[in-house]
């Protein structure tokens, strides 16, 4: 067993794990901390991305011994309590989501879009961002449109 | 309109827990003491079990237990079932192997259930499950659709000689032989209907829970209706008497089909838990969905169309094979006969049509309903024989289909396949597309993609389906082994607020607001204050669940019935509080109000009354609580046009849509916003089926499309955005005006997309997928063949 | 995933130290393809050393005509390196489309090319561009580095350091995706150094390799009109469902020609 101490959603939280525990584990079981999913095994669908020092990354594809000593936010830690972030907000106007199962995994590479390409995002750019995130429910298009608005509504414009 | 009522696009209700990462899945349940499920699957296709050695796994770190079918029979567990009977054309039902949850001696497919370990953590019981020692005698295994029933295939199961689970002949097969004989032209296409896996991205997941106080079994899964699994597993399966058995199907991550049936391991954990006395929690990974979840579609057809010398449609011939899989899935038998040959006729005024359809099992996971079920493989073949037909007649696709479409004063219509479509606008539906579509601009936007070396085409799909599943009496007739009714009840608390229960389930659909949309609209309540539960057989009353386009057109009439009741009651409460008489009541906007007054009072009011019922009218039970149950007359016949514009490039195949058009009549819409949303999401369904998706076994039964490194699946990059609006009719048979419109979609896309292809490069036919290289070798061929 | 022991260290010679050391033990840079592996129990390591932790092995920088990029640095990194976009600016758009954004967060050129997934993208950078790879102990050549699928001439406790890959004239990549997966079904680069032309080509084959024939058809130009009259052995080709041998191999010369043409452009 190896301790791990994780900034997650900006408190500090540590836990005896195996090495072999993922991050994604760490989060849903040690930490209940269940808004992150698992939907593939081969670091695909997207349902586990969370910020890693302020980056998007795949949950279940980092060992929770990896982010030890690091900053994770989780799609727990985005709205101000429930006071939606105009990201989340923009996937409720938006019909951005249906089941909800890629839902967190869609917010939080949302999120990390917006952080890299600003709040103007052309279509065409949107649906290449999200390569590596899978929906079965929307067809994508009330996404696309969710990311736009949401990037739009975080420049304040 | 009413802001939060019929036909308003209110946000979502359910939309708040999910984005804050509050949803409640299976596997995001933990309860004190849960033990950890994983199942030991069969590596091979086709195999005998010599024997199972089950004490290295025993001995492991963290076992609790290791559990085979042994143990399961000793307990007497009974095996899966299937629930509707076809019958075959020897007279005889069809052909249902014993479907164990844990095998008894034999394995028929990769990935079937052998033993399952339980332990203290997940990690755990994957280890052990490793060491469980499983001595296989491999058999041959049996593949192919075309080729499962050929002579000399190795037999897979005893009760079903020549694995063929029933051959089913249907239709006026005379009449269509003289019609075919004397037809002008005959249209001729062979095609495949591709192996989908459906995947819903919330991988199946259970966790079962027995409580020895009560001697009752607390199983939470991943369910599209928590009731039907409830009747099968204690019915059929004697895992507990129904009313010590709770099934809940909590948030649940999408489902397409894939999550109605009752599968084994669900079962398993269900049994387990007492037989360990531990909750016992078990959830598949992907790999294991792949394997294990029930797959769909996979049908070898030839359809044949005749027709007079006006491109009049005569008669329509179709044979087709149809795979089931290892064993009979809980709907297997259903979804290639019922759910496909009653659908036949499309949009079209064929007089006669005769079909024969061979299913077959093989050393493949079972196959039953996904999204559309039967109908999108009907719709395939119509649609795509229909623009074989336009072009053998040198017609274009729309004045074929328009020259044979029901004529709209032709409603109701019978068809010849059992089917009597109660309503219907379609050259509507299709003038509104091709305008929605540009359609008299295509061949200036194709010369400019020629002229950048690319090829475009467009397609037609001119689609109707039945959903809106069904009339008791109708589906009994044919064999089906529960009634498909739904209930509600709608429940006003004292201070006013309401509960809605439902016996549909909601994976995705937006229930929690349409059906409070449809309570605010008749008794003006705000949403706010409506409260819709479902998935829980503790809490709610028996219902049949979701599936088929069903919730709305079904379960939603039963909560308008419910409503209906709650007004009638309250005018009495009302005319005696008001000092009125009963027939000088009126109920609008949430207000009793005596006729020609301005005595009123809310339904608020009479709903406290009810529950304090202190002057009280003489002979009215106290309470505001009204329950209905609803038995449609008939199916619902959602139809449309999509057309479908695309691009190839030729010298790689790869085809990219650049315009999705769709017009469908849904009757009315309820939240367009909900509806609009599913109407994307079928398409994009359906245009993986077209482009991407194909599950593939080798020649030994391995899978080889077990992850999304080998599957397909649609991601944003492959779809554009979609162009959709509606062309409503208004159903007669639904007390709504409501049609369904969860799988149209699926149902609609995939013909549109081949007939693009087909168009672009001047092919008779491409099967689905069609992958890039399936299209640059269709391109090559075409090249070939003009030069 | 089988339990090992997880060891971080934060130095090159630690590493070795640590490998050396361990029973069966295994590098991880990025993990993005260890990590999938192990999870299948494709690969169950006794030790897994975590390269993660070695600061001196993550960066870019430019020295006269190289371009040197630190083994440990992200795919996303190299992508967003405004350095990179200067001098190779096909090296830059190659690693703005490996994987996804999440993926390129925490893979690494080292990994990946250590790795050496035939369907990989950065092999056919290394091969067409001349690179060096720089290991613990020696400097490879790029065209001797990769020997067979998944394999490399890296010794077991060796450790690449960095990559360095000598500026182009001109270079483009091209590659065609696997619709499922998104690696290289194909993947071709193209670069002209120092008046030569040199083709690199992923995914076709079981290891990334110099494309010779079509080199020989460009004849050290940016001219593809000789391409299509290649005959590329279509036995060496991969097949599987996606692409057929045929298939690929037609593919190679597409990709070669829209990378001769990007180049040109």
């Amino acid at each position: 067993m190896v301790t791990v101490n994780i900034t997650v959603n900006g408190k500090p939280v540590s836990g005896e794990v195996e090495s072999r525990t993922l991050l994604v584990q760490f989060l849903r079981d040690n930490l209940r901390l269940t808004g992150t999913h698992v939907g593939c095994d081969t670091s695909q669908c997207g349902a586990c991305v969370v910020h890693v020092d302020g980056k998007s990354i795949k949950s279940c594809t980092l060992l929770a011994v990896q982010a030890d000593g690091a900053e994770v936010t989780t799609i727990e830690g985005v709205a101000n309590g429930s006071e939606l972030h105009p990201m989340q907000q923009a996937f409720m106007d938006n019909h951005g989501l249906q089941c909800g199962f890629c839902t967190p995994g869609m917010v939080m590479t949302a999120l990390d879009i917006v952080n890299r390409n600003g709040n103007n995002l052309d279509e065409a750019t949107v649906r290449k961002e999200l390569e590596g995130n899978i929906c079965r429910c929307t067809g994508y298009h009330n996404i696309v449109k969710s990311v736009q608005a949401g990037a739009k509504n975080m420049g304040g414009s | 309109m009413n802001e939060q009522g019929i036909g308003a696009s209110v946000r979502r209700k359910e939309d708040q827990r999910f984005l804050i990462g509050k949803g409640n899945y299976t596997d995001d349940i933990n309860v004190a003491g849960q033990t950890h499920a994983v199942f030991v699957r069969s590596p091979h296709a086709h195999a005998e079990i010599k024997g199972i050695d089950t004490s290295a796994a025993m001995a492991a770190s963290g076992v609790v237990a290791v559990l085979t079918g042994e143990d399961l029979a000793a307990d007497g567990i009974g095996p899966l079932i299937c629930g509707v009977t076809v019958t075959s054309d020897d007279g005889e039902p069809h052909r249902a192997p014993a479907h164990p949850a844990l095998a008894q001696g034999k394995v028929n497919y990769v990935g079937d259930h052998v033993a399952v370990v339980i332990a203290e953590s997940k990690s755990e019981a994957r280890d052990a499950a490793e060491l469980v020692d499983v001595d296989y005698s491999v058999l041959p295994a049996v593949t192919g659709t075309r080729s499962a029933a050929d002579p000399g295939q190795q037999q897979i199961h005893e009760v079903a000689p020549g694995n063929v689970c029933f051959n089913w002949p249907f239709g006026d097969k005379d009449g269509v032989e003289a019609a075919f004989a004397a037809a002008h032209k005959v249209s001729k296409l062979d095609l495949v209907n591709n192996r989908m896996v459906t995947n819903p991205m919330e991988p199946r997941a259970a966790l079962g829970e027995y409580n020895t106080g009560t001697d009752e079994i607390t199983l939470h899964v991943t369910t599209q209706n928590p009731h039907v699994h409830r009747l099968v597993l204690s019915a059929f399966n004697q895992l507990a008497p129904e009313h010590k058995l709770r099934v809940v199907g909590p948030d649940v991550g999408g489902g397409f089909g894939a999550k109605i049936f009752v599968y084994a391991e669900e079962l398993v954990v269900g049994w387990a838990c007492r037989k360990v006395n531990r909750p016992v929690k078990w959830n598949a990974d992907r790999t294991e969905a792949f394997l294990a979840d029930a797959h769909g579609r996979d049908h070898v057809s030839t359809a044949e169309m005749a027709m007079d010398g006006n491109g009049k449609f005569l008669a329509m011939r179709v044979h087709t094979k149809a795979n089931l899989g290892a064993y009979l899935s809980t709907f297997g038998t259903m979804v290639p006969s019922y759910l496909y040959a009653f659908l036949l006729a499309g949009q079209y005024a064929t007089p006669l049509i005769y079909s024969e359809v061979k299913a077959v099992f093989t050393n493949t996971a079972p196959v039953d309903a996904s999204r559309g079920a039967g109908r999108p493989e009907a719709t395939y073949l119509v649609e795509r024989l229909v623009d074989i037909c336009a072009s053998d007649m040198g017609l274009d696709p729309a004045e074929i289909r328009r020259r044979n479409f029901i004529p709209v004063d032709a409603f109701p219509y019978q068809t010849p396949v059992v089917q009597c479509y109660d309503s219907g606008d379609y050259p509507a539906a299709l003038d509104k597309a091709m305008e929605l579509a540009d359609y008299d601009g295509f061949e200036s936007r194709a010369a400019e993609a020629r002229a950048r070396g690319k090829l475009r085409g467009i397609g037609f799909s001119s689609y109707v389906e039945a959903c809106g599943i069904a009339p008791s009496a109708a589906v009994g007739q044919l064999g089906a082994g529960v009634g498909l009714w739904e209930s509600a009840q709608v429940r006003f608390n004292p201070t006013g607020n309401v509960q809605v229960f439902t016996g549909t389930h909601s994976h995705g659909q937006g229930h929690e607001t349409t059906f409070a949309q449809l309570v605010n609209d008749q008794l003006g309540v705000p949403i706010e204050n409506i409260e819709v539960i479902h998935g829980d057989t503790a809490k709610t009353q028996f219902g049949m669940g979701t599936y088929g386009s069903r919730s709305l057109a079904v379960g939603g009439v039963a909560i308008s019935r419910a409503c209906d009741k709650l007004v009638a009651k309250g005018k009495k409460i009302a005319a005696h509080a008001l000092e009125a008489a009963e027939g000088d009541i009126e109920f609008a906007d949430g207000s009793f109000s005596v006729a020609g007054t301005d005595k009123a009072m809310s339904i608020g009011e009479v709903a406290f009354n009810a529950y304090v019922p202190h002057s009280y009218p003489e002979g009215v039970e106290p309470g505001f609580d009204e329950n209905a149950f609803f038995d449609p007359t008939n199916f619902s016949f959602p139809a449309g046009t999509h057309i479908c514009e695309i691009e190839v490039d030729p010298e790689t195949g790869v085809v990219e849509i650049v315009k999705y058009s769709a017009v469908d009549d849904f009757g009315r819409l309820i939240n367009p916003m909900i509806v609009e949303g599913q109407v994307h999401g079928g398409i994009a369904h359906g245009v993986g089926q077209a482009l991407l998706e194909g599950c593939s076994y080798d020649s030994e039964g391995q899978l080889i499309t077990a992850s999304y490194m080998d599957y397909a699946m649609p991601r944003a990059d492959n779809l554009p955005s979609f162009d959709v609006d509606y062309a409503p009719t208004n159903p007669p048979d639904n007390p709504l005006g409501v049609k369904g419109c969860g799988e149209a979609g699926a149902i609609g896309a995939p013909p549109a997309v081949i007939n693009a292809i087909s168009n672009a490069l001047g092919v008779k036919h491409i099967d689905m997928p069609a992958t890039p290289e399936n299209v640059w070798r269709a391109a090559q061929q075409a090249t070939a063949a003009s030069a | 995933m089988y339990e090992f022991n997880y060891r971080k260290v934060d130095s090159v010679d630690a590493a070795v130290e640590a490998i050396q050391q361990a029973d069966d033990g295994k590098f991880v840079a990025g993990g993005q393809t260890m990590l999938p592996t192990m999870k299948h129990r494709l690969a169950s390591p006794s030790d897994v050393i975590d390269l993660g932790g070695i600061a001196e092995l993550v960066g870019v920088c430019v020295e006269g005509d190289t371009v040197i990029i630190g083994a440990m640095t992200t795919h996303a990194a190299v992508a967003a390196s405004a350095e990179v976009q200067a001098a190779i600016p096909a090296l830059a758009k190659l690693a703005a489309n490996i994987g996804d954004p999440a993926v390129r967060n925490k893979g690494t050129i080292g990994g990946s090319i250590a790795n050496h997934d035939p369907a990989a993208d950065y092999p056919a950078a290394v091969i067409a561009l001349g690179a060096t790879v720089k290991t613990s102990r020696r400097e490879i050549p790029g065209e001797e580095f990769f020997t067979d699928m998944f394999e490399t001439a890296l010794e077991e406790d060796e450790i690449i350091t960095a990559v360095t890959f000598p500026v182009a004239e001109m270079a483009a990549y091209m590659k065609f995706e696997n619709p499922a997966s998104r690696y290289a079904i194909v993947g071709v680069f193209v670069a002209k150094t120092g008046g030569e032309v040199r083709v690199g080509v992923t995914g076709a084959t079981s290891c990334a390799h110099r494309g010779l024939q079509l080199e020989a058809a460009l004849g050290g130009q940016l001219d593809a009109s000789g391409i299509d009259a290649v005959e590329l052995p279509v036995e060496n080709m991969n097949s599987d469902i996606h692409a057929s041998a045929e298939y690929r191999a037609h593919l190679v010369k597409v990709m070669t020609k829209r990378a001769v043409e990007a180049c040109a452009q």
